[in-house]
């Protein structure tokens, strides 16, 4: 009996003890998410004062809807092999092309660089050999199209320039950069192995207090004549010990475990099937930090289904292979993906987000049509090394999201009907369940 | 006063047998199958408390331990992706789907490159609407696990070089006739690439047969089918041709025939069609008069027809029972000179050249029949035929090549056939498994599956189609064609044989442009023709003897979805019910009514068939209202034996011995006698399963009255209140359901609907529906989310009118209704789900979740409809099913699967969800483009592959849609809701069916 209440008093406490853990394992997390909005924030400021334009050459620089026109096909389509500023990926930076090349030399180029070169063109056969005789691909742009490209690197130099003037004393830290990040989720792990260093020694020396004084209590008990104010110093009349050994006390005790394993194990019961978290070991180290964050590929560039289809698509080794013919090729890493097109087998990739099959879930559905970012789902993909399962993935949190979101109706003449017909019903958000998102044929058929 | 028109669905309920009655009653026929589960067969059925708690001690624990791990799952992508294909996204192809006679211009959707689901190529003029039934089930043909993986030499598999090495050297010494036999080829590329194979041999001869020929209509038009127009027909006269189900080209005829038959009270006028049948057919089904005659009167009939007609040739003696409808024809057609159309099914060429003067005289050619565009969809010439099977027994046969041809299970002589090979020193088979004939043949060549060929085709002269392939072929096969150029020498492939073919009759310019919109169309329909026909016959030889009054006289014919047997191992198609006697899996000898009482006979006792020759075979006896006194029917297509046709071994009997061949005349007919044998099979029907408890359901009327008022040809009921009669919508215990965006909804045109049963495959095709095989529609456990409901129907007279008063099941008028889930507004299923796992959708759907039904049935006890289906088991990965629904069973059959749509699981209810699939993606599709849906982009599977668009899907929001346009101009008229009076408000709308009636 005795033994048993000994046990269960040991496991309250232990419980206590990783409790007390995980919420400050909690606490370092959130302490890191918010460095890390912090962190985010710097970015848009960043790409303040890009009014600040210097010479533009003509190109309408000021023209935002060029610019962002601009920015897309070249994220899309160039910022593979080129930067906009000077480091070269595949091809040359483009940060000053405008002066460098003629408009006219550079429609050519784009729209069929091999004809150009074969044509003799003197500075298009110079810059195939620089760079390896790596060809370009010929991209089917209209004029308009190119020049917006071109409209958008002169703005994007524009931009840095204002940038590094404005913040002069960043030292070096580009954006996008996440030391911060990095060293606050370093402090956060080891936050956690000194609490759980001191917990020890608070409890070896609560353990060591206990025995010294009930050997010096022995003693006293003993070997000594006490006065009665001693007496009742020593043996106090007050029985502490009859508190805990009253059954009031442990009724409640025992309640109080009950209901805590209950609850865990209730928790862990619903979670059973949530891979939160899940960070399967893949068959190749690919980094999203460095493809995502450092390098800032486009996610579709290599989910290139994203915004087109219900699947967001693993990219085939062809798509790697555009830029790893070239790079990294000695990489043992990159080395398997030459494997596998050696062998003519496909990588087999750990599947990490699993919806069940009852489950439709449509990708282009929420990032072309309701404009949401990967990263609302995916979390900060851009930081993962590996990735891990961000979100839970169940029914209440999609359910959750469809209730709190604003459906992204501007400018999809689809809605524009019944935005009106809401507002005249209700005042609130025209949410996605306000429009049947939380209808279960929605999902379920 | 009025008489009453009295509907019933089987002679069961028109009788109102017991059993019936104790099925009518209930819902489920049996309690749920838990015996069947338990292994242990303990007598007793029952568990025991402390198994059951020792079970479910042992479920928690393998739960939970199954739980702590998720097996790790796999994503693999391309690794080299086509350029075309996007993960998630269909992709379309148009080709063309042939099959004995059977054409359509089709659309394929392929998902990661497999293709999953067939429906019509709208930029075709012979089938931009539709497809049958047995085209939408060929999809399933390039997964069929029992196709051959490698060519076989004298039953064993061997390689290509080899097979090729030993092929050529062979032709290369061949001594005798060579001969290539084939069904109809309308291959205009094939017809010259066999041409030019032929041309190195000294003899050669390419001999076409159709398993149901065609013949006798050929030789007495020129060895082609005459271009008829049913779309010009006011008035038709059918004798025997089953132009809707089976008959030539039942899809193109099936469009042309219904675009008179549209009633609008703006134009209230539809043509009249007349039919003179034994059996009762899809096309008798749908004629304003149906006679039943017996087959020796077709040639009596049509005779009295030429006669009345042309004024010439003595009187014959007609029928009794056809006089009066035989002169009102004669009247009628007359009266239409230009505008009629006479058409016979029989294969006897004196007949039809008696047919063909008939139209002749009625100015037909140039009007009804488009002397310029004949069709080539049937091409068999059976004297041909019979002489090659002759010559291969006098042994001057030295190679004999079969394509697309098994005359060893389907040709009347397979005796001779069989026999015959045996003299023949190399026999090749082209077949792409081991069936009847390749099992003889020293070579088998097996050929790609149409999804995995490139072909050409000219179905009708002018008409123009190519098939092409829509994946890398899965086995080791190869094409037909690919092998005759390897074996002539000639080399190459077919792809650019095709091409080059094409450069002849392509427009000026670059052909490569050419080409590809032509791939593109999937038709070239310019006038343009490639088919050089040579097909030369006899003088039409006299009209066969009619066979002797025998007893009982036997007719042969097609089911609307097994067709000659190709098909047969197509779970999709046996699961289908006929469209007439609502059977599935297997055939039997159809009788009348009367007849079986006289014979003392009940529906389902076996009986034994002997024909003519002395060949017998067992079948059931199926009582067929309709079928002509004195004649029995029976279905072609039956009775496989082979092992590579698992679906069909031994579903039904091979009745071809009756046919009766007379010199070089097959006619599919012949005496019989029968005999009990005492034993019982019983018939898979699936009409009377979900009954409706004669409440009034359908409604129809007539032409004239229509002309006079169409405001009064339907019934609406109204109940009675004390502020006098009521609309059932206007008494409600339910508040209405608002819709602002959508609300979906189906109009189904009853005039339209000729009830051929292609919705309900490409509903379960669409749909991942589970194919539950013979025994389990016995215990009514059938899946279809959609069902034809064919009533039968007959007028009740008066008692005092003795004298006209006949047998109601004798000559039954017939209606045809698709019935599925109405998606009713007030869903009385809705009300009563304890887990609210049926819900209604705020674009007027009635959703069913399959992940949250617990099985408690009460759903599908409360529709009125008897539209929900129940998952008696899991049908996936189930040994039990894995025969007959092999599409979710084996790895290569679950390829076909909808990706889209969730494999329900076992115990859960599931029924028409409105394609909400095809709805989301629509909807997907607009808000991507940043505009609203059009009219026409969602369709749902049952409307898009409807022949004669009887089926209208639609947004009833969008005033400016078909189906809004329709219920506006219906409304009143012919549109009515079925149970109206439960009020249960449907967002089904149908149209009632009008008869054109004298």
């Amino acid at each position: 009996m005795i033994s048993c209440i000994v046990k269960t008093k040991i496991k309250v406490f232990l419980a206590f003890l990783i409790a007390l853990v995980v919420s400050f394992g909690a606490y370092a997390q959130e302490a890191s998410e918010q460095a890390d909005v912090a962190q985010k924030g710097v970015v848009p400021g960043a790409t303040q004062g890009a009014t600040a334009a210097a010479s533009t050459g003509g190109l309408p620089v000021d023209d935002v809807a060029i610019v962002d026109a601009g920015e897309s096909l070249f994220k899309n389509n160039c910022a593979v092999c080129h930067s906009s500023g000077s480091d070269v990926i595949v091809g040359p930076g483009l940060q000053g092309i405008n002066e460098r090349r003629s408009a006219d030399w550079l429609q050519k180029w784009i729209k069929n660089s091999q004809a150009l070169i074969s044509s003799g063109d003197a500075q298009a056969v110079a810059v195939y050999n620089e760079y390896k005789k790596q060809a370009m691909p010929s991209f089917a742009f209209s004029n308009e199209e190119i020049t917006s490209i071109l409209t958008y690197i002169k703005a994007a130099e524009s931009a840095a320039t204002a940038v590094t003037t404005g913040e002069g004393g960043v030292e070096g830290a580009a954006p996008g950069d996440n030391i911060g990040t990095d060293a606050i989720g370093a402090v956060g792990g080891y936050l956690d192995i000194i609490l759980v260093v001191l917990i020890i020694v608070l409890i070896v020396l609560v353990v060591t207090l206990l025995l010294i004084s009930s050997v010096l209590k022995n003693y006293l008990n003993t070997n000594r004549k006490l006065n009665e104010y001693d007496q009742e110093v020593v043996n106090p009349r007050f029985d502490f010990s009859k508190i805990y050994k009253s059954s009031a006390v442990r009724t409640l005790v025992v309640l109080i475990f009950v209901v805590v394993l209950l609850d865990l194990s209730l928790d862990k019961v619903m979670g059973i099937g949530i891979q939160q978290g899940y960070q399967p070991k893949q068959p190749i180290a690919f980094s999203h930090k460095l493809h995502a964050g450092e390098h800032q590929i486009n996610c579709n560039y290599c989910h290139s289904t994203v915004y087109k289809g219900k699947s967001a698509s693993i990219p085939s080794a062809n798509i790697c292979m555009n830029c790893h013919s070239q790079i990294k090729t000695e990489s043992p890493e990159i080395q398997k993906i030459y494997k596998a097109l050696e062998r003519n087998r496909p990588i087999e990739w750990v599947r990490i987000h699993n919806l069940p099959d009852l489950a439709y879930f449509n990708h282009s559905q929420h990032t072309q049509v309701g404009g949401i970012e990967c990263q609302t789902c995916h979390g900060p993909i851009q930081e993962m090394d590996v990735v891990y399962q961000y979100s839970p993935l169940t029914m209440g949190w999609c359910i959750d999201c469809h209730r709190e979101t604003p459906l992204n109706t501007e400018g999809n003449a689809y809605y524009d009907k019944l935005v009106e017909l809401h507002n005249e019903t209700s005042k609130g958000a025209f949410t996605v369940s306000s429009n049947g998102g939380t209808e279960c044929s929605k999902c379920h058929y | 006063m009025q008489d009453r028109i009295k509907y019933w669905r089987g002679i069961e309920e028109l009788e109102n047998t017991p059993e019936f009655a104790k099925h009518a009653h209930n819902e489920f026929p049996e309690f749920l199958p838990v015996k069947e589960t338990s292994a242990d067969g303990s007598s007793s059925g029952k568990t025991k408390r402390r198994d059951f708690l020792k079970l479910m001690g042992f479920s928690v624990a393998a739960v939970s331990l199954a739980s702590c791990e998720a097996p790790v799952r796999k994503a693999i992508p391309y690794l080299n992706k086509p350029v075309d294909v996007e993960p998630g996204v269909a992709n379309w192809y148009a080709s063309t789907y042939f099959q004995n006679g059977n054409y359509n211009s089709i659309l394929i959707k392929t998902r990661e490159g497999r293709p999953i689901k067939i429906e019509p190529n709208p930029s075709s003029k012979l089938t931009p609407t539709g497809t049958s039934a047995r085209a939408q089930a060929s999809v399933l043909g390039v997964y069929d696990i029992n196709r051959l993986r490698t060519p076989l030499i004298k039953g064993k598999e061997a390689e290509w070089e080899q097979v090729d090495k030993e092929i050529k050297a062979r032709l290369g010494s061949v001594t005798g006739k060579v001969a290539i036999v084939s069904s109809t080829i309308i291959s205009p590329s094939t017809q010259q690439l066999i041409k030019e194979f032929g041309a190195r041999f000294g003899s050669f001869e390419h001999v076409t047969y159709d398993a149901n020929s065609a013949s006798g209509l050929l030789s007495a038009n020129g060895g082609v089918v005459p271009g008829y127009d049913f779309s010009k027909a006011q008035v038709i006269v059918s004798v025997g041709a089953d132009f809707l189900g089976t008959w030539i080209a039942p899809i193109p005829f099936a469009k042309q025939y219904i675009k008179n038959r549209k009633v609008t009270s703006g134009n209230p006028n539809m043509s009249r069609h007349i039919q003179f049948e034994t059996a009762l057919s899809l096309t008798g089904a749908n004629a304003d008069v149906r006679v039943p005659i017996k087959p020796s009167e077709e040639a009596a009939v049509i005779t009295a027809l030429y006669n009345g007609i042309t004024g010439q040739g003595s009187a014959g003696n007609t029928p009794a029972a056809a006089t009066k409808a035989l002169a009102s024809a004669i009247k009628e057609l007359k009266a239409n000179q230009g505008k009629a159309l006479v058409v016979s099914g029989s294969n006897d060429a004196g007949t039809q050249a008696m047919v063909a003067a008939i139209n002749s005289a009625l100015g037909a050619e140039g009007t009804t029949i488009d002397t310029n565009a004949p069709y080539y969809v049937k091409q068999g010439n059976d004297a041909a035929m019979i002489r090659l099977v002759n010559e291969m027994n006098t042994g001057t046969v030295g190679a004999v090549f079969f394509y697309n041809a098994n005359p060893v299970y389907d040709h009347p002589l397979s005796a001779k056939v069989v026999s015959g090979l045996k003299k023949v020193p190399l026999k090749v088979s082209f077949s792409d498994r081991v069936e009847e004939t390749s099992a003889l043949a020293d070579y088998i060549a097996p050929d790609h599956n149409y999804l995995e060929s490139w072909n050409d085709n000219e179905p009708r002269k002018g008409y123009l189609s190519l098939t092409q392939p829509v994946l890398t072929p899965i086995f080791l096969t190869r094409q037909m064609q690919d092998s005759l150029l390897n074996w002539s020498g000639a080399g190459g492939n077919f792809y650019e044989y095709i091409r080059n073919n094409w450069r002849k009759i392509a427009s000026a310019g670059d052909f490569n442009k050419f080409w590809e919109q032509a791939v593109h169309d999937g038709v070239l329909e310019n006038g343009t023709s490639m088919m050089t026909v040579n097909n030369t016959f006899t003088a039409a030889s006299p009209v066969a003897k009619p066979v002797k009054a025998a007893a009982i006289e036997a007719v042969l014919y097609e089911k609307v979805a097994i067709g000659t047997g190709d098909n047969s191992n197509n779970p999709w198609l046996q699961e289908m019910g006929d469209p007439i006697s609502k059977a599935t899996w297997g055939n039997y000898v159809a009788m009348s009514q009367k007849m079986s009482e006289e014979m003392e006979i009940v529906q389902g006792e076996v009986l034994k068939v002997t024909t003519a020759n002395g060949t017998t075979f067992e079948l059931p006896m199926l009582v067929q209202p309709g079928q002509a006194q004195g004649t029995v029917a029976i279905a072609l297509g039956y009775g496989r034996t082979i092992d590579s046709m698992p679906v069909a071994k031994n579903v039904g009997a091979n009745a071809l011995a009756v046919a009766t061949v007379i010199d070089n005349t097959i006619l599919y007919t012949g005496p019989v006698t029968l005999e009990k044998t005492g034993a019982t099979s019983p018939i898979a029907q699936v009409q009377t399963h979900h009954t409706i408890m004669d409440r009034l359901v359908v409604q129809e009327s007539t032409l004239a009255k229509y002309k006079e008022n169409p405001k009064e040809v339907t019934e609406y009921i109204r109940l009675a209140t004390h502020e006098g009669p009521a609309k059932p919508a206007t008494i409600s215990l339910w508040d209405d359901y608002e819709y602002k965006n959508h609300h979906w909804g189906m109009v189904i045109d009853l005039n339209s609907c000729i009830g051929c049963g292609a919705c309900t495959v490409s509903c379960h095709i669409e749909n991942n529906v589970p194919v539950v095989g013979k025994a389990e529609v016995l215990n009514r456990r059938d899946m279809h989310w959609m069902r034809i409901d064919r009533y039968y129907s007959a007028v009740e007279h008066e008692e005092k009118d003795y004298e006209t008063m006949e047998h109601p099941a004798e000559n039954p008028s017939v209606v045809f209704q698709p019935m599925m889930c109405q998606h009713c507004n007030h869903a009385p299923c809705e009300t009563v789900c304890p887990v609210a796992a049926t819900m209604h959708s705020s674009e007027g759907i009635n959703q069913m979740v399959y992940n949250r039904c617990v099985g408690t049935r009460y759903c599908a006890n409360n529709c009125p409809y008897k539209v929900r289906r129940f998952n008696w088991f899991a049908y996936f990965n189930n040994d039990k099913f894995a025969t007959e629904n092999y599409m979710m069973n084996s790895d290569l059959g679950k390829m076909v699967l909808n990706p889209d749509v969730t494999v329900r699981a076992r115990g859960v209810m599931e029924k028409c969800s409105f394609c909400v699939q095809r709805v989301q993606l629509a909807k997907l599709e607009a808000k991507r483009e940043n505009r609203r849906p059009k009219d026409g982009e969602v369709v749902s599977a049952c409307a898009q592959s409807c022949p004669t668009e009887a089926i209208v899907f639609g947004d009833m929001k969008d005033p400016e849609s078909r189906i809004s346009q329709i219920l506006e101009r219906e409304q009143g008229e012919r549109a009515f809701h079925v149970l109206e009076e439960l009020n249960v408000q449907p967002n089904v709308t149908y149209l009632t069916k009008i008869r054109n009636l004298a």
